[in-house]
Formats: C-alpha cells, sequence, structure tokens
C-alpha cells in the first residue's frame, strides 16, 4: 500500500509541477501552506506569524503556486502521498473530511477541551473541524454568502429602500433599469451563479427547506414546486444582468457596483474587502443587506486550518499555532482586514465596521436559532462531487442550455444521483 | 588505421581482452545511455497509462482506491453521452472536441499552404514577413488565450473599439455566446498554429527540384496545374507531420479554452481534456477523469496507429 501511495505522490507531483521537497522539518517551525497571497490577505496572516514568533516558532510558507486553491489543494494531495505532512494548511469544507476518513489528520482534542472550542464556536462549524469526535481542524474565519452589496449613490439616485422580499428587490432592479443604470452585476462563473442561486433558494423556501434540499440533499424536496419556483426566480433575476457579464471575474463585478456602473451585486462578504481596500466605508459608500427574505439566517462557508498528523517533535509548533489561530485577538484582527467574521461567536465587535458588526450579530443569532447552513456552492452543503454537479447545472439554466425550471430540476436531482 | 596495422602482427593475450573490452562497451554505450531514459518513459509513460486505465475500473475519489467495482464510470460517460437533453458537459466536450479538431487542423493546413505559396513566389520582404507569420508560435496558449479574450471580448475589444470608430450597428460576441465560444477557441488557435505550418510548408516547398517545375512548365502546364498536380503531391509527407502536430496540439489544448473563455457559459468551451482535469482534480472523481483519459487515449489511437502502420509499412517496402 505504502509503495502505491508513493507511486500516487510522484504522479501528483508530476501533475501538479510543484516542487515540495521532503526535507526534515525543523521542530520549532509552522509550516503552512495557504494560498492567501492578496495584499490584505498577506496582512491579515502577518498577525498570526507574529503571536507564533512571540512563542518562539518560526513561520514556513509551503510555496503553492496559483490562486484559487486548486492548485494548492493539488499540491497537498501530493504531500499528504508522500507522507510529508505539513504542519497545517487551509482546507475547506468537505475537504477536511475527506483527509480526515483517509486517516492522515492530527488530534487536537486536548487543546480544543482546554481552550474550551466546543463552546465557543458553532455546531455548523464543529461539523467540519471535529471527526470521529476529534478536532482535527481550527476553523479562521466565517464568510457569509447571503448578503446584497449596493452603491448608496445610486441608490439614492433613483430612490430606493431597503428591499425586503423577493419582488421588493425585483422592482428595486426595475427602478435601476429605468435610471439607466446596470441593475445587477453577476460574474458568469458557475460558482458565482451558485452562490447567487444559494441565497435564491434561501429566500424562497425559507430556512428548513434550504436545509432539507442544500445540507441533506433530500430528493423530495429538491423535486419540490419550491425548487421550481426557485429557478423561475433566479430566471427572473438573471435577466437584470447585462448582455456582457458571462466569464466575468467576481471582484470585476464588484468593481462595478464600487464605481457606480452596477446598483447590487449578491456575493459573500469577501466583496466587503473589495470596497474597503477602494476606501469605501458602509453606510456613507456602499449599504450592505441581506438578500430579501434571508434575513436571520446565515448561509456561510469558512476557512479552515486542518491539522495534519505531525510526529510528536512537532506537535508543539502545531498546538501553539491552533491555540494562536483560535484567540480572540487574532480572530479579530484577522477578521476585520479579511471581510469575514469570527469564527467563534464570543468576540468582541468593537473593531468591526457596521456590516462586520452585523455580520457578528447575524452568526450569534443563526447559531443560536438553529439557522447557520453550510453553502452548497462554497463546498459546505456537500462533497465536491455534488457541489460541482449542482453549479453544473445552476450555470447551465443561467445561460440558456436547460431551458426550463421542470428540466433543470429534472436535471438537479440526476446530477446529484450521479455524483453520490 | 596506420595504428591498426602497426600492432595487427603479434597480439599479446592482455592487449588482445583491452581491444575487445573496448569495443564490448562501445557496443553496450548507446544501450547504457539509452536505458535511464527507456525505463524512465517506460515507468513514467507506459507504466501509468496502465495505472490510470486501473483506475478507471475502481470507485476513487479523492485519492486513488485499488478496490475493483466494475466499469460504473464508464457507464457514466456512457449514459452521458447519448442520454441526456440538454447535453452533458462530457458530450458538449467530445462534440466540441470534434468541431475544435477538424476546423483547427483544416483551417491551418489550409491557411498554412496558401500562405507559403505566396510566400515562395519571390516577394519582396520575405526575410520580414516569414517571421512575422512565424512568431504567434512562440506564445503560450495562456497568452494567446488572454490575448485574444480581450480582443475579442464585447466591452473591451473589437466590438468596442468599432463603436467607438462611429460603426455602432457592429456586433459580435460570440465569446460570449454558448453556441459560438468554441469556433472563438478556433480563431485563437489557427491565429497561434497557421505561421508554423506555413514555415514547415515553406521548407517543403524550397527543397522540390526545380528541374521537374522546370520540365512541367516547357510541357505547357499553367501555374495552378503545376501546384495541384505535382506540387501538393510532394508536399504529402510535410502534410503528414504537419497533421500529427495539429493534431496533437488539438487534442492537448486545454490550456487555451481556460485562458481565453475560463470554460465558456455554461461550460459551453470545455473540450475533452478540460473535463478530465476537472474531474480528477477538482471534483474528487477520480475513477471517471481516470475514465475519460482512457477514452481519449483510444480515441486517438484510432487515428495514429492506422497512420503508423501505413507509414512503417511502406518503409519496409
Amino acid at each position: 500500500m505504502n509503495k502505491f501511495l508513493t507511486t500516487t505522490a510522484v504522479i501528483a507531483l508530476a501533475l501538479a509541477g510543484a516542487h515540495v521537497s521532503a526535507r526534515a522539518a525543523d521542530v520549532k517551525e509552522v509550516q503552512m501552506l495557504h494560498w492567501w497571497t492578496s495584499g490584505g490577505e498577506a496582512a491579515a496572516l502577518n498577525v498570526l506569524k507574529e503571536d507564533l514568533s512571540k512563542e518562539g516558532f518560526a513561520w514556513k510558507d509551503v510555496p503553492v503556486a496559483g490562486g484559487g486553491g486548486d492548485a494548492a489543494m493539488t499540491a497537498l494531495k501530493a504531500m499528504v502521498a508522500a507522507g510529508t505532512y505539513p504542519t497545517a494548511s487551509q482546507m475547506l469544507g468537505y475537504t477536511v473530511l475527506d483527509y480526515a476518513e483517509a486517516g492522515v489528520m492530527g488530534d487536537l482534542t486536548e487543546t480544543a477541551k482546554k481552550e474550551g472550542w466546543d463552546k465557543s464556536v458553532p455546531a455548523a462549524l464543529q461539523k467540519f473541524s471535529v471527526y470521529d469526535g476529534k478536532w482535527v481542524a481550527a476553523p479562521v474565519n466565517v464568510h457569509s454568502v447571503n448578503w446584497l452589496w449596493i452603491n448608496k449613490a445610486v441608490m439614492d439616485k433613483i430612490g430606493g429602500s431597503e428591499p425586503k422580499t423577493f419582488d421588493d428587490l425585483i422592482a428595486l432592479l426595475d427602478k435601476a433599469k429605468a435610471a439607466g443604470v446596470i441593475p445587477l452585476a453577476l460574474g458568469g462563473q458557475n460558482w458565482q451563479e451558485a452562490t447567487m442561486f444559494d441565497s435564491i433558494v434561501l429566500s424562497t423556501g425559507g430556512p428548513e427547506f434550504y436545509k432539507k434540499a442544500f445540507n441533506d440533499l433530500d430528493e423530495e424536496a429538491l423535486k419540490s414546486e419550491t425548487m421550481k419556483k426557485s429557478f423561475d426566480n433566479l430566471a427572473k433575476i438573471v435577466k437584470y444582468v447585462d448582455p456582457n457579464f458571462s466569464g466575468r471575474d467576481w471582484n470585476l463585478a464588484t468593481a462595478m457596483v464600487i464605481k457606480g456602473d452596477a446598483l447590487v451585486q449578491v456575493m459573500g462578504d469577501w466583496a466587503k474587502g473589495e470596497f474597503v481596500a477602494a476606501k469605501k466605508t458602509p453606510d456613507t459608500d456602499f449599504l450592505c443587506y441581506r438578500f430579501p427574505g434571508t434575513d436571520g439566517s446565515v448561509i456561510y462557508n469558512s476557512d479552515m486550518f486542518g491539522m495534519f498528523n505531525v510526529p510528536d517533535d512537532r506537535k508543539a509548533a502545531q498546538v501553539a499555532l491552533a491555540t494562536a489561530t483560535l484567540s480572540k485577538s487574532f480572530q479579530s484582527a484577522f477578521n476585520v482586514v479579511k471581510g469575514s467574521v469570527p469564527a467563534r461567536t464570543d468576540v468582541p465587535d468593537t473593531d468591526f465596521d457596521a456590516c462586520g458588526k452585523k455580520g457578528i450579530a447575524d452568526l450569534k443569532a443563526a447559531n443560536e436559532g438553529g439557522t447557520l447552513f453550510g453553502s452548497l456552492a462554497q463546498g459546505y452543503g456537500a462533497p465536491p462531487a455534488i457541489a460541482n454537479a449542482y453549479k453544473d447545472v445552476v450555470s447551465k439554466f443561467v445561460h440558456g442550455q436547460i431551458k426550463s425550471s421542470d428540466e433543470a430540476v429534472t436535471q438537479l436531482v440526476q446530477a446529484i444521483d450521479d455524483a453520490r | 588505421m596506420s595504428t591498426v596495422a602497426t600492432t595487427d602482427p603479434v597480439l599479446t593475450p592482455g592487449q588482445a581482452s583491452g581491444i575487445s573490452l573496448r569495443s564490448r562497451l562501445q557496443d553496450a554505450l548507446p544501450k547504457i545511455v539509452l536505458a535511464p531514459s527507456f525505463v524512465i518513459t517506460l515507468i513514467f509513460v507506459y507504466g501509468f497509462i496502465v495505472w490510470t486505465a486501473y483506475l478507471s475500473f475502481t470507485n476513487s475519489k479523492t485519492f486513488p482506491s485499488y478496490q475493483l467495482t466494475g466499469a460504473r464510470a464508464y457507464q457514466r460517460l456512457w449514459r452521458w453521452t447519448f442520454e441526456s437533453d440538454p447535453p452533458s458537459s462530457w458530450y458538449t466536450s467530445i462534440t466540441n472536441m470534434a468541431i475544435f479538431g477538424f476546423l483547427y487542423v483544416g483551417i491551418c493546413l489550409a491557411l498554412g499552404l496558401l500562405l507559403a505559396i505566396l510566400l515562395d513566389q519571390k516577394i519582396r520582404g520575405e526575410g520580414l514577413l516569414r517571421p512575422i507569420f512565424l512568431y504567434p508560435m512562440a506564445l503560450s496558449f495562456i497568452v494567446t488565450g488572454v490575448a485574444w479574450k480581450w480582443f475579442l471580448d464585447p466591452g473591451l475589444g473589437l466590438e468596442q473599439t468599432l463603436h467607438h470608430f462611429g460603426w455602432t450597428s457592429f456586433h459580435f460576441d460570440w465569446i460570449k455566446n454558448k453556441d459560438f465560444v468554441i469556433y472563438t477557441v478556433v480563431i485563437a488557435g489557427v491565429w497561434q498554429a497557421s505561421g508554423f505550418v506555413m514555415a514547415m510548408f515553406l521548407a517543403g516547398l524550397r527543397g522540390i527540384d526545380g528541374e521537374i517545375m522546370k520540365a512541367a512548365q516547357i510541357d505547357g502546364a499553367s501555374p495552378l496545374q503545376l501546384y495541384r498536380r505535382i506540387v501538393i503531391p510532394l508536399l504529402r509527407p510535410i502534410f503528414l507531420s504537419a497533421f500529427i502536430v495539429l493534431a496533437h496540439m488539438a487534442i492537448k489544448s486545454y490550456d487555451l479554452v481556460v485562458a481565453l473563455t475560463s470554460g465558456g457559459p455554461g461550460g459551453s468551451a470545455w473540450l475533452p481534456s478540460n473535463f478530465m482535469y476537472e474531474y480528477t482534480f477538482k471534483r474528487n472523481e477520480m475513477a471517471v477523469g481516470s475514465a475519460s483519459a482512457i477514452i481519449m487515449l483510444m480515441t486517438i489511437s484510432a487515428i495514429i496507429v492506422p497512420y503508423l502502420y501505413s507509414e512503417l509499412k511502406e518503409k519496409a517496402r
């Protein structure tokens, strides 16, 4: 078996073109694989590096070229197969569970008990950071997906107000259209379309329905009239997109709202990072509302540091990393910059801006009310095979390969069934 | 030679074995030098082909699994090929491959030949024109893709520019259109490779014996007849090598699709290579990805093997 794994490692390495050297690890060093390379993200990570250096641990980035995480995940696969585990790696949702199932994750339960993570980290996140009763990952943040980002100047110009229902939103988009502004900024990539559809399903069917359909993958729910209605609503809202949207990156869509070319974008709170980077402030330059009809619920994704099964002499560095990651000071400092909210519900919101404060309050309420759901589009609703099958269907519907909502529902059920 | 002559008459046993060792070494040297690369190729090409074929019959997901579970992956691909409306990603990929492969190879050959024939008319400035046509080949598919992405984008490139100059009725949005996006991949691919094909044909044209041409001209052949009956048939080997080069470039073009279209609206620009990468590495469905890779391999073999066979047979004759 080991020989096979080594072979796997060699082929994966060759395919990824990643150069990961299997060198002896320094025990006073934290080896970290991540794809946070943009200015804000790197600055946010520096906080963690400094925290660790105070305790005498050096920081070593495992080099991975290419953003977005795909290249990093391929390199990680190769490293793990070769048995040279990094101390920790940035991971998303079901990936953590995949690796835990493969038996390569470490065990941080002792630290977790001592630090009281069980109580402070929302149960929905624990589903991904705890495997088989053991803590295997440290959540870094919570992004929530069901937001509207609105340019305030444009909103004032067209005389709009916060949309409370889906129909309000359509009326607002109509107003923008009449005023000659692009109503909806959307990037025509499948994950962006599916991210928006996550919100539409929650808005159309309510929290119970979202959970049943997109977290439990209940076939009745997936086939239901409500799901058809969600696709109809998607068709309605897509009409407000400019004709040139296909293939556009999400940050370019955000830039359209920032510049006032477009009124609104439906996007996760990483969009706030773009507004902040453009020196815009909430409530004066831009507005953040929950997607109409989803107030009180949060569709989330979360960045996690997956902790690998390192030898005992490197364990101290790993524990230090995990403790620092979940410390209140780091959670606050990091998430102020990143645009997300802390992964524990007991962090004070003093340093956050208006949208951040709202995000923290919403997360707390959703956690207590049981309305915190993993985003299917972002890999927290189901494993990658299913999440991607879902994104395919939504994207084909948006771009007209699938023509009716009946057809879309049939396709969705079949695609999810295939990928199971 | 003189040294051989002087040592020839009396050979001590030591000398004899020395020479035979040397000559044996000389005989073995090519094999010794070739052995590592032979082994590496054997393992990393053919070994992994076998490995991939094995994986396609397992239930491998994120990591390879070695438990055989039958041809489920192939059944899925098969069903996706014939039983799905709207077309599945796999169906889209293989029809795109047919469209792209046929047009890309066909247009490149035709355009390359035409350019070569025109350049061969002893025109002035050939030295300048040749590299201009050839240089797109020096760019990677990624660069070509990004450049053409901007050029074809209705909001940035051609359409916007012509609107700016006053031709506001001009409309060209293929790159954003699910039905036409694959043709933009053909455009960018042809732009890149036709100059290279031209260079191959030009070399071939220059290699044709002038005497034959003169003889044909004396016999009263028109230029058109000259090319149709003599030049183009003589270029047959060049056609074949150009075809092989273009065909394998068409089959492996993954990066062009990604850079130019990022997969196209709703995945409508996918080629089988995109499908294979997506399923194997992004969707953690290694078995399905492997099955698609094996089908690609079989398709290529179906084209290449008969060709190689006929070529080798001809050589042997």
